[in-house]
């Protein structure tokens, strides 16, 4: 197989070439004239991020029922495992630009928009609050607040209208998330949880490949091995830094060799990853 | 198919390429079913020709790798890379898959495939693109390490002067800019073209390698009179006065290139590249006096000249004195101490600039050195004479260290390398 793999690049690229020699004028994108149906592939997605939103309404429920309850032991055990189903189906929740940050933002984030503490809500204000100041008093609006944006953003999901090359650039974007904000630690900076939202952003992009998987398999068989390999990799890694139920250990206790290996792995996929747009075409 | 198309069919293809394409035959069902374009020109073997209308070109093909002797250029990126291959074969398949994109980074190329949807990234990242070749150099080399990496099965090849160099006195190296399984120096009059050599080579080696360390570099050779000088580095004083002549084959024989029987048969024609990225501490050297500076490298500044002397090329004589009997070049300056050994190097030094250092605020700016030679003791010679004497070290702190096995030049219809595979 290995041989073959090269080949098929050598052809490529020598192609290309050809092409130049003759002076070609280089074709630049053109619409699209025929459809590929992928209809199928999009209800599967589809479905997906309909079930993880409704996961991610229960466990917010219950996160913020414990915050409310003053609980806060039990409010931070819940806290990385919620949001998990929020990264997973993240290329969905994106695409409602008013309540992702709602949910999501972090006070970096307010803050490169002028905004301050007084505007933030969501996920990262309670973390705040869970982790800085070890409390959970004053919070219970804000929870109110998050379990409405919930529901909200389960309820608006419905409409999304999915589309192939959504999911294609979700599942890239997905992995550009955790090159960019996972692996720097920037994510969660209070509760240090980053490994969580990490293993969800890669178990997100994993369940595109899987649903395109067949299709990708028709144009490009070593595409799809070597997507599945790179994923492998990557998950690899993530387990030496499991820690049972269901856990990872805190990102702090990562030195800088681990996050250059998780980063190179994830890079590594990204590129093949990126090439998925073959079975457009 | 066009008669274009069969024309190249006709050409005769190597035994190589006949076997790599017939024991890939079901490959090359599949890409043209997808449209990918014709096997046929893939077998075009004047494709992976240097292209000599191309301007500010330098040869891709030769005796000797280009960016060796090659005229000194403004600008170097300096990468080094591990390898994530798991066997020789494949480390052998990285090699030929680079070889036609060298060739044509070194046309000043683009190897945009025709995207037809614009759902896939172009593969060419396109930043050169409008600028000509830039006198574009690539260099290929492999450190120490990859020969220690047992399922890569090279040990047998590993020549024995080729090992990490040795601890020097006032050493500072640190584990981040140090060593790699490869070495690429991209050198060209243009910095995004040698920055977009070296991305496109490590994107299209993705999954195979992944970057260790990396340094861009500057020079700048003043001209007088249409001739053109010897540069300076960031203490302004010249630098590569007695670098040997890449014009006299005598000098590069003696200093540069590998002989035959010299070391692994692989390496004839090859060299051994050094680089050190050393850190130059400016603000404590625009403090020293003028008498200082100068005593410091054992030349006058402005001229080059030898202390005592009046002209950069002026003979140097350590012996000489003043007329109070009092050496005119220090025996602790930078020159004395290197002239007290025979060996010789080919210098190509590049200034860097990357920011400033973290913790003090100080630039993190300074030389990018690096030197070829056939046999890295020639370094290792000077590098100890210096020792603890030599008056530099106040100014300056090595910071990253390598050493590299450049292989000999690539012919037309062989790879980067071939010769480590193919040669006992």
């Amino acid at each position: 197989m290995k041989k073959i793999a090269t080949f098929v690049s050598f052809v490529l690229l020598s192609t290309s070439l050809v092409g130049c020699s003759e002076k070609e004028e280089a074709t630049t994108t053109q619409a699209i004239t025929e459809t590929v149906d992928l209809q199928k592939e999009v209800d599967t997605y589809k479905e997906f991020a309909i079930d993880q939103m409704d996961q991610f309404v229960i466990e917010t429920e219950k996160f913020v029922e414990a915050v409310k309850a003053g609980n806060i032991e039990e409010a931070k055990a819940i806290y990385p495992l919620a949001r998990m189903y929020f990264e997973r189906s993240e290329p969905i929740a994106e695409s409602f630009g008013d309540l992702d940050p709602r949910i999501d933002a972090r006070l970096a984030d307010l803050e490169e928009e002028g905004k301050g503490k007084e505007d933030w809500s969501g996920y990262h204000k309670i973390e705040y609050g869970l982790w800085v100041e070890n409390t959970t008093e004053g919070y219970a609006e804000t929870a109110d607040q998050l379990l409405a944006d919930a529901k909200e953003l389960r309820a608006r999901v419905e409409t999304v209208e999915v589309t192939p090359d959504l999911m294609m650039t979700g599942a890239v974007d997905l992995l550009n998330e955790v090159s960019t904000s996972k692996i720097t630690g920037e994510e969660e900076i209070y509760s240090h949880t980053d490994l969580y939202d990490f293993k969800a952003n890669i178990e997100g992009a994993e369940e595109i490949f899987h649903i395109l998987e067949s299709k990708i398999k028709a144009k490009d068989e070593t595409l799809a091995t070597n997507l599945q390999a790179k994923f492998d990799a990557v998950n690899e890694l993530l387990v030496k830094y499991e820690t049972g139920d269901n856990g990872f250990v805190s990102y702090e206790e990562l030195t800088s060799e681990d996050t250059k290996l998780l980063s190179d792995a994830v890079n590594q996929l990204g590129e093949p990853l990126s090439q998925m747009g073959i079975i457009m075409e | 198919m066009t008669s274009k198309d069969e024309k190249w069919l006709e050409k005769k293809i190597s035994r190589r390429e006949m076997l790599k394409i017939t024991g890939a035959s079901a490959a090359g069902v599949a890409v043209l079913a997808s449209g990918m374009g014709g096997v046929a020109k893939a077998i075009g073997f004047d494709i992976f020709e240097d292209d000599t209308t191309a301007t500010n070109k330098i040869s891709f093909y030769g005796k000797h790798q280009s960016g060796i002797m090659t005229d000194a250029p403004s600008h170097v990126y300096f990468a080094s890379l591990n390898v994530l291959v798991q066997s020789q074969q494949e480390l052998q398949e990285l090699f030929e898959m680079w070889t036609p994109l060298a060739v044509r980074l070194m046309n000043g190329e683009q190897f945009e495939e025709l995207s037809k949807g614009g759902f896939t990234p172009p593969k060419d990242t396109g930043e050169s693109k409008g600028l000509d070749a830039s006198n574009l150099t690539l260099t290929f080399g492999v450190g120490p390490s990859l020969f220690d990496n047992k399922k890569l099965g090279l040990g047998s090849k590993r020549p024995a002067e080729l090992k990490a160099l040795p601890h020097f006195p006032k050493d500072q190296i640190d584990e981040k800019y140090a060593g790699g399984d490869i070495c690429i120096q991209a050198c060209a009059d243009d910095p995004q073209v040698a920055f977009h050599a070296v991305r496109n080579l490590v994107r299209a080696a993705s999954g195979k390698v992944s970057l260790k360390w990396t340094q861009t570099g500057f020079t700048s050779t003043p001209k007088h009179k249409n001739k053109k000088e010897t540069p300076r580095n960031l203490f302004a004083f010249k630098d590569g006065t007695v670098n040997p002549s890449p014009q006299s084959a005598s000098d590069m024989k003696e200093v540069v290139w590998v002989q035959p029987n010299e070391s692994k048969s692989w390496m004839s024609n090859g060299t051994y590249l050094v680089v050190r990225k050393i850190q130059m501490h400016l603000e404590t050297w625009d403090r020293t006096s003028l008498q200082g500076q100068e005593a410091t490298f054992g030349r006058h500044r402005d001229s080059g000249a030898p202390l005592g002397s009046k002209k950069e090329f002026d003979e140097v004589d350590l012996n000489a004195k003043d007329e109070k009997g009092n050496p005119h070049i220090p025996a602790d300056s930078h020159m004395a101490l290197a002239r007290k050994v025979k060996d010789r190097i080919m210098r190509r030094g590049f200034s860097y600039s990357s920011g400033l250092i973290d913790e003090t605020g100080a630039y993190d700016a300074g030389l990018l050195f690096i030197s070829f030679q056939k046999h890295p003791k020639q370094f290792i010679n000077i590098q100890s004479a210096l020792g603890r004497a030599d008056m530099l070290n106040e100014y300056i702190t090595h910071r990253g260290s390598g050493v590299f096995a450049c292989f000999p030049g690539i012919q037309k219809g062989s790879y980067i390398g071939e010769q480590l595979f193919n040669i006992l």
